[in-house]
């Protein structure tokens, strides 16, 4: 999911780079291409993270994007052209993702453009195409700030990460009295993904649950020792962690176990999600009963779905559960591309724009797909997952066909 | 807040930042000795890490047994890695330029790793990872410990090598003064290769101690070399004892302010301290000011 962002890896890059754009760029007229010459590719331009905080997210998209590429032109490609993806790297970097968006729109001169990952990254993204009038469909820019920007030309396939949490509080505040958890801290990193997913959790728990505590830490943290050992002392039977990344959630469960700290439940908004990445840095006995909020899961019966976790697996190995959700989630962003393509006959990304906001409902290997004024997919259903053993189970909505009986409580660390 | 956090805090502190201090030690001796910013230091540490894990999972070896291994070959590859690039720097602009030839190192090293290892987080485990004791009330967890001990021995070792042999002697005098090091007889040349042999070593026993405490990948010494760079910056560049009061201090006191005041301002309150210490010391706590006129 949405991952924070660092400052010191474009040093060495950002500034040659962008001299060299603005000069390209002042010598060649950028515009969005729309109509394209028999027999040649369409190109689609990507900037990811491939080194830097993100890599492990960007290089997930860059497979759930080449994934999609590959079975569109197996399929005759997009209105029978050829689809080539431009990805550039911007090492994460809030900056680069920008110089890299201008190069592809007015050097490259690419048709279309598809998101970068993160809230972080994706909105000075949209912001750029923007300016030349390319819609930025993307995966991973989920949080508010996107949607609040003002922008026309963003469309975010994934569920806005607000709703994350929803299934989760429901489930917990539903629960009788008898059996309900009286205590509950959050702590949240100061990212524009986790922040808003952990407010929107407080929000709908409210007092049905004792706050006991209740913090912030910075994005830039390395050692979240004290933290999690301010949470530990705290002892609520549930904690809500926005987290960003697998280290985070698993420095966190670290410290609990070493203070001997086991909470009744325990969700974080990202990276439980992350499949075997998260089982490899934590150990398949300590991830069980560990939650987290998503809109995809390897285990999804949508057919789509069951066919691109079968071609991944072919192709990179591993199991359906250890397949990242970002690969469907980039995956998800060709689909809806074409689905728009196909609709406006052309790669004109004014009549993209205006398709994607006439309310039509599209299909992709997440679900429904069907964007509000402000691009956020509202055909969505929030879930929440659980490890349970080695297996990975959709857990609640409680009652949803796909659900699983929750773990609860949590079995205790190591078990 | 009660005084147990505050107490479990001021431990945490110590514990961890003496791992941070042995981690920039060879930062501040790399730059002490050569004049040269190593950015690469972040992703030597990793590369260390790596080494502990792949040890641990492949042939089972236990990651403070197999800093007997990992050591000598970040030894070695701080030998090659200064010979190949670091050596050939010369000039006025040296300082300058060393900052973009480690730029480009650490670049080609998190390649590497990543190519290898893949971009997904990984953690050096061990059965003392998760284990803990108890006094009075607070839970310790061995390995932070276990890590306290390693900085300190090899800290210790690292100031007898310094003031108790006679290379110690050669790599003071550079410390202090080049050219008249050289014009007393000491080979700097060589004195710097070795010292930045054992300035990338130390990364071995920070990067295993780091590896065991967090998740890790290639990417993580972004958020590491730029704690490195504040640690000697307030210790005072080119000082050993600076980097480990220094490592010490930011940890100890981010810890405190976490749980006295709010997480979120853990680390801006060690940037107040750390403006304040450079107003009024700008070579830092323990930098000499003329040390390094050369």
């Amino acid at each position: 999911m949405k991952r924070r962002g660092k400052l010191f890896r474009a040093f060495g890059v950002t500034s040659v780079a962008a001299a060299t754009v603005l000069v390209m760029a002042t010598t060649s007229g950028a515009s969005s291409s729309s109509s394209i010459a028999k027999g040649a590719p369409v190109t689609i331009g990507i900037s990811l993270s491939l080194s830097g905080d993100f890599s492990a997210d960007g290089l997930a998209y860059q497979q759930g994007y080449k994934l999609w590429a590959a079975d569109v032109n197996a399929s005759g490609g997009l209105l029978g052209h050829k689809v080539v993806l431009d990805i550039v790297s911007d090492a994460s970097s809030p900056t680069q993702v920008v110089t890299n968006y201008q190069k592809l729109v007015s050097v490259d001169h690419a048709n279309l453009t598809f998101g970068p990952f993160s809230t972080l990254l994706t909105l000075p993204a949209a912001q750029t195409v923007n300016r030349y009038g390319y819609a930025m469909l993307e995966g991973a820019g989920g949080g508010p700030s996107v949607f609040q920007a003002g922008l026309k030309n963003v469309f975010d396939v994934t569920l806005p990460v607000a709703y994350d949490l929803q299934p989760f509080a429901k489930w917990l505040t539903s629960l009788p009295a008898s059996t309900r958890p009286k205590t509950i801290s959050y702590v949240t990193s100061n990212d524009p993904f986790t922040q808003p997913v952990v407010q929107e959790a407080q929000k709908l728990i409210g007092k049905k649950l004792k706050t006991v505590y209740n913090n912030v830490f910075p994005a830039e943290a390395t050692d979240y020792t004290s933290i999690a050992d301010a949470v530990a002392a705290a002892k609520a039977q549930v904690v809500v962690l926005g987290s960003v990344d697998v280290p985070t959630v698993s420095a966190f469960m670290q410290a609990f176990e070493q203070a001997h700290y086991t909470p009744e439940a325990f969700v974080a908004t990202a990276g439980p999600d992350q499949g075997a990445a998260f089982i490899n840095a934590v150990g398949a006995g300590n991830a069980d009963g560990m939650m987290v909020p998503n809109s995809w899961y390897g285990g999804s019966k949508n057919p789509a779905s069951v066919k691109m976790v079968a071609e991944y697996v072919k192709k990179y190995g591993g199991t359906a559960a250890g397949v990242n959700a970002d690969i469907a989630e980039a995956y998800s962003v060709g689909q809806v591309m074409a689905q728009a393509v196909t609709a406006t006959k052309g790669f004109d990304n004014a009549k993209i724009i205006k398709y994607l906001h006439s309310g039509v409902t599209m299909s992709s290997v997440q679900g429904s797909v069907k964007f509000n004024s402000l691009g956020e997919n509202t055909a969505q259903t929030a879930y929440t997952f659980q490890w349970q053993g080695s297996k990975f189970v959709e857990v609640n909505p409680v009652g949803d066909p796909g659900s699983s009986k929750i773990l609860f409580p949590k079995p205790a660390w190591g078990n | 807040m009660n005084s147990s956090a505050l107490i479990h805090a001021v431990i945490d502190g110590v514990l961890t930042g003496s791992v941070y201090a042995l981690m920039a030690t060879g930062l501040t001796l790399i730059f002490g000795v050569m004049d040269i910013i190593n950015v690469a230091q972040g992703i030597f540490v990793i590369l260390g890490a790596y080494l502990s894990y792949a040890l641990s999972v492949h042939w089972g070896i236990d990651p403070f047994v197999g800093l007997v291994i990992t050591i000598p070959t970040l030894f070695l590859v701080g030998i090659v890695v200064e010979r190949a690039f670091i050596g050939r720097l010369k000039g006025p602009e040296k300082t300058a330029m060393s900052i973009l030839v480690t730029y480009a190192i650490s670049l080609v090293i998190e390649g590497s790793l990543n190519m290898i290892f893949s971009v997904n987080d990984v953690q050096i485990s061990a059965s003392y990872v998760t284990k803990t004791f108890r006094i009075f009330g607070v839970y310790f967890a061995y390995i932070y410990v276990y890590g306290f001990i390693l900085a300190a021995v090899l800290l210790t070792a690292l100031y007898l090598m310094l003031y108790r042999t006679r290379f110690g002697a050669s790599i003071r005098a550079s410390l202090a003064d080049q050219t008249a090091a050289a014009l007393v007889g000491i080979d700097v040349k060589r004195v710097s290769t070795i010292c930045f042999g054992i300035g990338i070593a130390v990364t071995a026993a920070g990067g295993m101690v780091f590896g065991a405490t967090n998740a890790f990948n290639a990417s993580t010494s972004y958020d590491l070399i730029s704690r490195l760079l504040v640690i000697i910056v307030l210790g005072g560049m080119g000082s050993l004892g600076g980097a480990l009061l220094a490592g010490i201090l930011m940890v100890t006191l981010e810890d405190i302010v976490g749980v006295v005041w709010s997480p979120v301002w853990s680390i801006i309150a060690f940037y107040i301290v750390l403006v304040i210490v450079l107003s009024l010391r700008p070579q830092g706590l323990f930098g000499k000011q003329s040390a390094r006129i050369a």
